[in-house]
């Protein structure tokens, strides 16, 4: 990852680092200090909290996040400097000069002890009721300083309203501790811009533009503060009971779909290390909690490829060889809601870049209430259709107006992996005990290429190995060692690479009738782009604005989350960047272990083509069901 | 509608000075003669935190970046504050003289005025003294001739917060945000405005300058104490005849202090404005000095019929509502010690309770992020040591009546 | 707002850019500009500024929401700012609060209907010398007594 101090910080938090030499082992280039007594020798610019870190020192902390510039405002991780005065903060101290440290003092413990319970004092919210218990990281210091009583008091009355207004999100300012972590992702990690410290003193809390709900504001639903907040104060809107209550409801149908990511990371929510893939022990549970039927979102991402894909290579025809300057290029992947809400929002006049084709999950919904109740003999009105994302904003998106092309709405329910793991929990499931089962018919198993639309890159990998073998005629894997689309991978913000196309073989038949020749790509060298959350999504944008390389490009791959999906805003707390290449390796290996790896081989996607759409990708039933347009928001609000 | 026609007098500030002659005496000295100088004054920040101004000068000449800035903290918003008010109304061309002595000594291209909002009817004055200097080539390129020695001042102003007087909290301001205290190190001779060395100094310590520099350090040094060298400013208000901004030396007795202002029945003096510490009669013998009450210049007088709580009722409020909200120890810690005042107030506390406000008190002078709240526990925790009888017994003498 | 209304506020924030520039280091005199004149900064303009700054509206609000002389909200043509802090508390604030409020009509956090006064308080102004002290607008008044503010006040237009 980029240097997490470089972005555009919320300009009051500031991090005033003092640069790392690049070379630690040059003259001037380390340091030696003394932690508690102990030499150690660190690059000039370490931080005492990443110099004790290292040594096995534990200092407690609260603002301080990873993923994230610092700010020093709890104030819980102080330590003693010797000669200073005051305590220093230790995630935002750089040492610059031999200094010597203690960490664990009686000053130290005391100011420690007396944060919490000062955080405590205006804490109100019971942890019983609580959706982070157990995974609150205030809670976890008030046992670690051992707090058995409220040293200063207990607030006793709410002082702010509970925000539910978005689809997604909801904000309980009593639990907030005022850490600002929310605000450093929205603004420097996300470049969204929706939450600030607002007010000053002890009024300060974290509002959005006039203090306005959530819903009225350009959110744009990625629950990425939601993952990096350390209370209950921002979670997503929990639609559990409404699901259990379908499942008891002898006469409705139930099924769910479940995404590529979820299956990567729930294992932690049952203690366990991340990257451990969960996906078929994930099945039995969803049955066992009385799922009717459990598919799997790959199949309809294998969808999304052959309608995406077309859609492509329509454009690139229509522009390239009928010269059509309408045609908008470069098409945007669409299956990320947060991103389309982004471009809507920040960018409307490039909404038309967008790929009309569905998210997987919509293009799933659309199909269930049609197809697969025809093919059952179901009464759609019957179906309650659940999907588990690693997403808060795929709440937002299936409750979007225009996501009822089957005549309901199309996905009823879209919950979370943290939702889904409470869920099992409390169904008395402990996850990594359940056997394997597999994903259910009429739909199957689906590729290793819809698995990879998990991690950033993938919808992109997934394109490639079909767009290349449609075009040349060649094998994939052939074309790339192991199937493996390298240029693609990994956790660059940015990524960009070309693919020549030097011949033209047969194109198979299911799109061979689009146009009426495909020598034209002969030569043509493919641009792509892969990018991976909407800080970086706006420097791309910025720069296809301006005429840059990327207006070159033909299709670019956005994700609003940092990783991608597998990052996404639903996934299992805490996260960063470790924990996320964790996830991205299990998916990786999953798919390197398919024999299925392509998308346009998914024995169930030709019967699809067959038996239901069968004018074709983009034709007339898929137009209908699988593809979608999109509303230009803009920035302004008020 | 103002008065501040006062007679005055005092051995530098009040002394008189020509305008410009500082200015045209120093370019004739190297920096480093003018940093000598400066370091034989012992001069200290008249800001309140006291720091040697002849450290923070080297400290930003030393650095290598070209930009760097001179900004004059015009922020007085410690309440019991006025003499910045006094200096810049009366004496302005002490104070813009040292900016310019300043600037040619540390090499500072830039020089801010950051003017609290509530001084916002000084500004044309100000700017046509700024507009004067400039015809007289004070400021502008090549001043009186030097070669290189560029440097012109804007004054930009506050909005109403105590906090932006903190000088990180000032920078942030500048730079357009929030006034939230900068994490330190870096500081600002390293990383300042915009990420260039910067220099802040205090009104007062400005206009210190020219003297240093047209009289010699060792002339400044023999005024005042060994470690508090010349003379100070001090805002002199509360329960007395004569409030006012008084010139004296460092060094100066409590007691010898009520006297020239005619402070009767004096009970308690409250040093440093709401963030310093309360006096009782039995240490009116202490003197105003670094060593010993250090102050950045409020002298506030309370007299026997005053109520201390309530006085620190007032201060409390004051922190409550100017803490700029970002740590937890000031934001909160604040609001503890008005709950405390108040139970006191109230007569409805324990003590085992209050004690646990007093540690509180000394954990927030030690973690808070900036100074503010590392001397806002000042007033709660002197008032209830040197006022116990009154303090403690007040509540139910209140519920009694 | 009509568009028109909403065209001359642009216009208005543009010139503005141009005359303190568009870095961020303009953001505070601008909105110190725009309240000057007007008062308070609304939704609208604050969106302007932030579009201008190519900074997030978010953030405009948050600094107006930090300084207590920046307004979001409307304000009446005339500010008046009584000091709250020790010396004018201990020399009579109170009763000068009073007498302003029962003239006015209105308590102090409040702006007459005729959005002609607002009343705000505000911590030392550096008047302490001369207590109790009020700013109307930009103007300090100082060693004010009841009859003497109410005087202040009938004197502004
Ligand atoms: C809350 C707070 C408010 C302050 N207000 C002022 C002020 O109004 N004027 C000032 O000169 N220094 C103020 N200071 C001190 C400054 O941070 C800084 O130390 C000073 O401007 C340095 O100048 P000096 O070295 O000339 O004293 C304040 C400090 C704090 C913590
Ligand atoms: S946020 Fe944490 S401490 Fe607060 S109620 Fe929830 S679990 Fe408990
Ligand atoms: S969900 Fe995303 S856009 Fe919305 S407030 Fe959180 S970080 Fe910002
Ligand atoms: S909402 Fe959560 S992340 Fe944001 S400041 Fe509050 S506690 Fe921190
Ligand atoms: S001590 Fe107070 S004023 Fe200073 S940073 Fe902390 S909250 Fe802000
Ligand atoms: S973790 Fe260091 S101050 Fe919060
Ligand atoms: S206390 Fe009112 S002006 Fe200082």
């Amino acid at each position: 990852m980029e240097d997490k101090n470089k972005n555009r910080v919320p300009l009051g938090q500031k991090p005033h680092i003092v640069e790392k030499p690049k070379d630690p082992s040059a003259i001037g280039g380390s340091i030696t200090v003394e932690i508690n007594e102990k030499k150690v020798t660190v690059p000039m610019g370490t931080t005492i909290l990443e110099a004790c870190r290292e040594n096995q020192i534990h200092i407690p902390t609260l603002c301080y996040h990873d993923d994230l510039c610092f700010a020093g405002v709890c104030r819980l991780c102080v330590v003693e400097v010797e000669g200073m005065p005051t305590l220093a903060a230790s995630c935002s101290y750089p040492i610059t000069a031999p200094i010597k440290i203690k960490t664990s003092t009686p000053k130290v413990r005391r100011a420690r002890k007396h944060v919490i319970d000062l955080m405590l004092s205006e804490h109100y919210g019971e942890c019983y009721s609580c959706i982070r218990n157990n995974n609150c990281e205030l809670q976890a210091l008030a046992k670690e300083y051992g707090v058995t009583d409220y040293t200063f008091g207990h607030i006793e009355k709410k002082r702010y309203e509970i925000d539910d207004s978005s689809f997604s999100i909801i904000r309980d300012l009593d639990k907030c501790v005022l850490c600002k972590r929310c605000v450093r992702t929205c603004i420097d990690l996300q470049e969204v811009g929706v939450l600030e410290a607002i007010g000053r003193g002890h009024e300060t809390h974290i509002g959005t533009f006039l203090d306005k709900q959530l819903a009225d504001v350009i959110c744009i639903n990625c629950g990425q503060c939601i993952n990096r907040c350390p209370t209950g104060a921002l979670h997503e809107k929990e639609i559990t009971q409404d699901i259990w209550s379908a499942i008891d409801d002898p006469t409705k149908h139930v099924v769910i779909q479940t995404a590529p990511s979820p299956r990567a990371a729930i294992g932690e929510e049952f203690g366990l290390e991340p990257g451990h893939s969960m996906t078929f022990k994930m099945n039995t549970a969803l049955k066992r909690i009385g799922f009717d039927a459990v598919f799997d979102t790959n199949f309809t991402a294998d969808l999304t490829i052959i309608e995406e894909g077309t859609e492509l290579l329509l454009r690139l025809y229509k522009a390239l060889v009928n010269k059509d300057e309408s045609v908008k290029l470069p098409q945007f992947t669409s299956c990320s809601p947060g991103w389309v809400k982004y471009l809507e929002h920040f960018y409307p006049e490039y909404v038309g870049h967008l790929s009309s084709a569905k998210s997987p999950q919509q293009m799933f919904g659309a199909l269930l209430k049609t197809y697969y109740a025809k093919k059952l003999k179901l009464d759609p009105s019957k179906i309650v259709s659940c999907a588990v994302m690693p997403c808060s904003a795929k709440k937002f998106e299936c409750n979007r107006p225009e996501m009822n092309d089957s005549g309901y709405q199309d996905v009823d329910y879209g919950l979370t992996t943290r939702e889904l793991a409470k869920m099992i929990k409390e169904a008395g499931i402990h996850l990594p005990e359940m056997p394997d089962s597999h994903f259910d018919n009429p739909f199957g198993d689906a590729s290793g290429a819809g698995l990879i639309f998990g991690v950033t890159g993938g919808v992109m990998e997934a394109a490639i190995r079909s767009v290349i073998e449609f075009i040349t005629g060649d094998k994939a894997e052939e074309v790339f060692d192991g199937m493996n689309v390298m240029p693609v991978r990994g956790f660059e913000g940015i990524k960009y690479a070309e693919i020549k196309i030097d011949h033209v073989g047969p194109v198979p038949d299911l799109i061979k009738h689009l146009v009426p020749n495909w020598d034209w790509v002969k030569g043509a060298t493919l641009k792509v782009a892969v990018v991976h959350g909407t800080a970086n999504a706006k420097k791309v944008m910025d720069d296809i604005k301006a005429g840059g390389k990327f207006s070159q490009c033909h299709f670019i791959e956005f994700m609003a989350c940092p990783g991608g999906c597998l990052g996404g805003g639903g996934q299992p707390i805490p996260t960063n960047e470790e924990i996320r290449k964790k996830r991205a390796e299990a998916i990786y290996a999953e798919d390197a272990g398919l024999e299925l790896r392509k998308s346009h081989e998914n024995p169930h996607i030709i019967q699809t083509y067959k038996e239901f759409l069968t004018d074709g990708p983009c034709g007339h039933t898929a137009h209908k069901l699988l593809h979608t347009h999109y509303t230009v928001r803009g920035k302004y609000i008020a | 509608m103002m008065e501040n026609k006062i007679e005055r007098k005092g051995q530098v500030l009040f002394s008189g000075y020509k305008y410009g002659e500082g200015i045209k005496k120093a370019l004739k000295l190297s920096r480093e003669d003018i940093l000598f100088e400066l370091k034989e004054s012992k001069l200290r920040g008249r800001g309140g935190a006291g720091f040697p101004t002849s450290t923070k000068w080297m400290l930003t000449a030393a650095t290598i970046d070209p930009d760097k800035y001179l900004i004059c903290n015009a922020d007085e918003g410690e309440p019991g504050t006025f003499k910045d008010r006094v200096l810049l109304l009366e004496y302005p061309a002490m104070v813009f003289d040292g900016m310019v002595i300043g600037a040619y000594t540390i090499g500072a291209k830039f020089g801010i005025v950051y003017l609290r909002g509530e001084y916002k009817y000084m500004l044309p004055d100000l700017e046509a003294h700024l507009e004067k200097m400039r015809k007289d080539n004070y400021l502008g390129e090549k001043i009186l001739g030097k070669d290189g020695f560029d440097f012109d001042i804007e004054i930009r102003l506050g909005s109403g917060a105590y906090v932006c007087g903190e000088e990180t909290a000032l920078i942030e301001s500048l730079e357009g945000s929030r006034g939230e205290a900068r994490n330190r190190p870096p500081f600002p001779v390293n990383r300042g405005y915009m990420g260039k060395p910067s220099s802040v100094n205090n009104v007062e310590t400005f206009a210190n300058i020219p003297f240093i520099v047209l009289k010699g350090g060792k002339w400044y040094n023999k005024l005042g104490t060994e470690k508090s060298t010349g003379t100070k400013l001090f805002s002199v208000s509360g329960d007395c005849e004569k409030p006012g901004v008084y010139e004296l030396p460092w060094g100066t007795k409590v007691s010898e202090l009520l006297e020239i202002v005619g402070a009767k029945n004096t009970k308690a003096v409250q040093v440093g404005g709401a963030s310093g510490i309360c006096i009782p009669k039995s240490q009116f013998d202490r003197m105003l000095a670094y060593e010993d009450l250090a102050t950045g210049g409020s002298v506030k007088i309370f007299n026997e019929n005053r109520n201390m709580l309530e006085v620190l009722k007032n201060f409390m409020e004051f922190f409550v509502e100017e803490s700029c909200g970002q740590c937890v120890p000031c934001r909160i810690g604040n609001v503890k010690l008005l709950e405390g005042t108040k139970m006191l107030l109230k007569g409805e506390f324990t003590f085992e309770y209050i004690n646990k406000l007093k540690e509180l008190g000394r954990t927030m002078k030690i973690a808070s992020k900036c100074g503010l709240g590392q001397s806002s526990p000042n007033p709660f925790l002197s008032i209830l040591e040197n006022f116990k009888d009154e303090v403690f017994n007040q509540g139910w003498r209140n519920n009694g009546r | 707002m009509l568009i028109s209304e909403k065209q001359a506020l642009t216009e208005r924030v543009g010139m503005l850019v141009q005359k303190y520039g568009n870095s961020r280091s303009a953001l505070i005199p601008i909105l110190q500009d725009i309240q000057h004149n007007f008062k308070y900064i609304t939704d609208f303009e604050q969106q302007e500024v932030a579009r201008l700054l190519d900074i997030h509206p978010v953030e405009v609000y948050s600094v107006i929401s930090f300084y207590s002389f920046l307004s979001s909200k409307q304000r009446g043509k005339n500010i008046v700012r009584l000091c709250q802090s020790i010396s004018c508390e201990l020399e009579g604030k109170e009763k000068v609060a009073k007498a302003i409020e029962r003239e006015l009509g209105i308590k102090f956090g409040e702006t007459t209907k005729d959005k002609k006064f607002t009343l705000e308080y505000t911590n030392c102004m550096g008047m302490c010398d001369q207590s109790p002290a009020m700013m109307v607008n930009e103007k300090v008044y100082s060693k004010l007594t009841p009859e003497k503010a109410v005087q202040i006040l009938k004197e502004v237009k």
